[in-house]
């Protein structure tokens, strides 16, 4: 197997006495979509906000690119090319889809912006995800449906050559049609040899684009598979009781401690 | 947010996103369906100001005499810089309600530099505009990284600089600006063979701009509206231009023995800021980052822009261009005195603002705006006053207008929430 892109060693993480994440490995490979699944409250969201930067961890190792790194916030995982997309996204309604894609990093000329260079690069963006989703780009934001606008986010952080984008539940609140839409995004992505992980609730979404399922239980890594190996049912166990036949952690550990 | 709205668009390439309105008639349908969303910006304020003309054409001949023409335009112009500077704030969904009397006290600075210190104008001026920026700095601070709502740190401020004002000046008195430049940008004219030199040099300037940009949108192939909009849009800002200097450079004086003509100097004061405040905004990264910040701060911050330093540069720009406002009313009136941007002078300029079409609510907003809106107000003012309508009159009228302005606002608002526009 190549080698992964990122990696978490043994991460642990604890709000005061509350033991959040266990000793979690987690990789992402290039051109891979990696599914994190877990119940609420299994640790996926501390996870990604580790991740992410926005949390630090209390002990485990941050590999990118098979090089040990220290991230000290958001800012120095967006520079290393990590890019989190929310799920409230980060789109500002009064501005069009060019000057969101481009938001607090924009093309400046002299002193003023370079309009030009920037809308073509967008065009540029949507149109090599085959994005068809917005009749045009100087829409503002706030015409656009919840899967356009998915879709904008996402292409935020293509946009900026990014190599591993965080979707956090990209369908949650969409249609079947526009969740249909980002899902074949997520796949584009992967296709151009991004590392995508997607955290979502909707096991038929990780089936259908997923290349690995990472599933987490009460902050343990329940299993860490292809998704050709497993099937539905079992993935339903992994997440509900951290175990599924031989998959999955060997002793339960919310009744072991009984 | 979720808009659960399976738009038809979903089956158009993007590849061939529409990249212009092809005809004029495209760009018609385009600009009716944006109003119809609730996206009216300032339209109203400029019918309304075309009703107010007819009004006032009809009730009081005098209204529409060259003389008095040439008075609103110098009645507006303190009204105007001041509704520009509170764009700012407006813009990031904040208020400024101590804006008209920073401009008191800056003024106060400005007059005793000059009177009592012997300063020469432009030395007053900037202090005057430092005073300015030091008050906006202090509530940006406040406001930014304590947290208070600028609601109540500008009220505090309402009062507090009223204070500063009375204790400068003494209770009763007022302070002559009787220096040839300050008090010139109001009582002088430009000389009309330079009136015309710059009207005309703004027009080209104008167009070698309009026709530049299309340019460069066909050679990169960008979205762009049609040429015969872009032809219109030159026409008709020729028209405005050449045509207000027309009208300011024929003779108005009453008196044959001693003209009066050309364009009054606070008429290219104000487009001298129009222009420099329309490219901060629209032109500039900072600009978009001030809009940013309004439509979704946490957005803002995420894209890595410093929302608190931005929200102070606001209340700064916000308060050195009510500097600049208290200076232009106070060479109005010829005086600075204790009242001086107290009363109604910030409801004037936020009714400007808002009249004009920038939001209360934040995230929409043009200097243009200011400049309408304060057209709008100062109509209503001079118009009212040349009716020798009792005062009562005139507060009620420009609350009722303040009133009306922000429901407009918030209807749109719905609107465009509800249509998505």
């Amino acid at each position: 197997m190549t080698q992964p892109l990122l990696e978490l060693r043994g991460v642990n993480k604890s709000f005061g006495v509350v033991h959040v994440l266990h000793d979690v490995d987690f990789a992402v490979y290039p051109g891979q979509v990696t599914a994190l699944v877990g119940d609420n409250g299994a640790g996926k969201s501390t996870l990604v906000k580790c991740i992410a930067g926005i949390y630090g961890r209390d002990s485990g190792d941050y590999i990118f690119e098979g090089q040990p790194v220290t991230v000290h916030g958001p800012r120095d995982v967006a520079a290393l090319g990590v890019e989190v997309v929310y799920q409230d996204l980060a789109l500002c309604d009064n501005l069009d889809i060019v000057q969101n894609m481009f938001l607090g990093r924009e093309e400046s000329r002299h002193l003023a912006l370079d309009e030009a260079t920037m809308e073509a690069r967008a065009r540029d963006t949507l149109g090599s995800l085959s994005v068809r989703t917005v009749s045009s780009v100087r829409q503002h934001v706030a015409s656009l449906s919840g899967g356009q606008r998915q879709t904008v986010a996402i292409a935020k952080a293509v946009l900026w050559n990014s190599k591993i984008v965080l979707l956090d539940e990209p369908t949650a609140a969409l249609g079947v049609a526009q969740t249909r839409q980002v899902l074949d995004l997520v796949r584009r992505l992967a296709d151009r040899g991004l590392g995508v992980v997607l955290i979502s609730h909707n096991l038929g979404d990780v089936f259908e684009v997923a290349d690995r399922i990472t599933a987490l239980y009460l902050g343990r890594v329940a299993a860490d598979v292809a998704t050709k190996d497993v099937t539905h049912g079992q993935v339903v166990e992994l997440i509900t009781a951290g175990r599924s036949g031989d998959l999955g952690i060997a002793e339960n550990p919310a009744t072991a401690t009984v | 947010m979720t808009v659960e709205t399976d738009q038809p668009a979903d089956t158009a390439g993007f590849a061939e996103d529409s990249r212009r309105s092809v005809t004029l008639r495209d760009a018609w349908t385009d600009y009716v369906n944006r109003l119809r969303g609730g996206d009216m910006g300032s339209l109203p304020a400029i019918l309304g100001l075309v009703v107010l003309y007819i009004v006032f054409g009809l009730a009081n001949d005098r209204f529409l005499s060259m003389l008095n023409q040439a008075n609103l335009v110098i009645q507006a112009g303190s009204i105007i810089v001041l509704a520009m500077g509170l764009v700012f704030v407006l813009l990031l969904g904040e208020i400024d309600l101590s804006a008209g009397v920073t401009g008191g006290v800056s003024a106060a600075f400005t007059a005793l530099a000059v009177v009592d210190h012997g300063q020469p104008w432009w030395a007053a001026i900037l202090i005057g505009m430092l005073v300015g920026a030091t008050i906006g700095f202090v509530i940006g601070l406040l406001v930014a990284y304590l947290g208070i709502p600028s609601f109540v740190v500008t009220l505090a401020y309402f009062l507090a600089l009223q204070g500063v004002t009375l204790k400068l000046i003494g209770s009763g008195g007022s302070v002559p600006v009787r220096d040839e430049v300050l008090r010139g940008l109001s009582i002088k004219n430009v000389p009309t063979s330079y009136g015309w030199l710059i009207a005309g040099l703004v027009v080209v300037v104008y167009t070698a701009i309009a026709l530049q940009r299309y340019r460069t949108q066909v050679r990169r192939d960008l979205q762009r509206p049609p040429f015969s909009l872009v032809v219109i849009r030159i026409v008709a800002f020729a028209a405005i231009v050449l045509g207000l200097t027309g009208a300011l450079n024929r003779n108005r004086s009453l008196n044959p023995n001693f003209p009066i003509e050309g364009v009054p100097w606070t008429l290219p004061v104000v487009l001298v800021l129009l222009v420099l405040w329309t490219f901060v905004l629209g032109r500039t990264a900072y600009g978009r980052h001030l809009y940013a910040v309004g439509g979704n701060a946490e957005a803002a911050r995420r894209a890595g822009i410093n929302v608190r330093r931005i929200k102070v540069s606001a209340f700064v720009l916000c308060s050195t261009m009510a500097a600049v406002g208290g200076l232009l009313a106070a060479s109005y009136s010829g005086k600075v005195s204790p009242s001086s941007g107290a009363g109604n002078v910030l409801l004037y300029a936020v009714g400007a603002a808002v009249i004009g079409g920038t939001s209360l609510f934040g995230g929409r907003g043009r200097a243009l705006d200011a400049v309408i809106g304060g057209v709008v107000i100062a109509t209503i003012a001079n118009g009212l006053g040349l009716l020798n309508q009792a005062s009562y009159i005139n507060y009620l009228v420009t609350g009722g207008v303040l009133l009306l302005a922000a429901s407009v606002d918030a209807i749109s608002r719905r609107r465009r929430s509800a249509a998505g526009v």
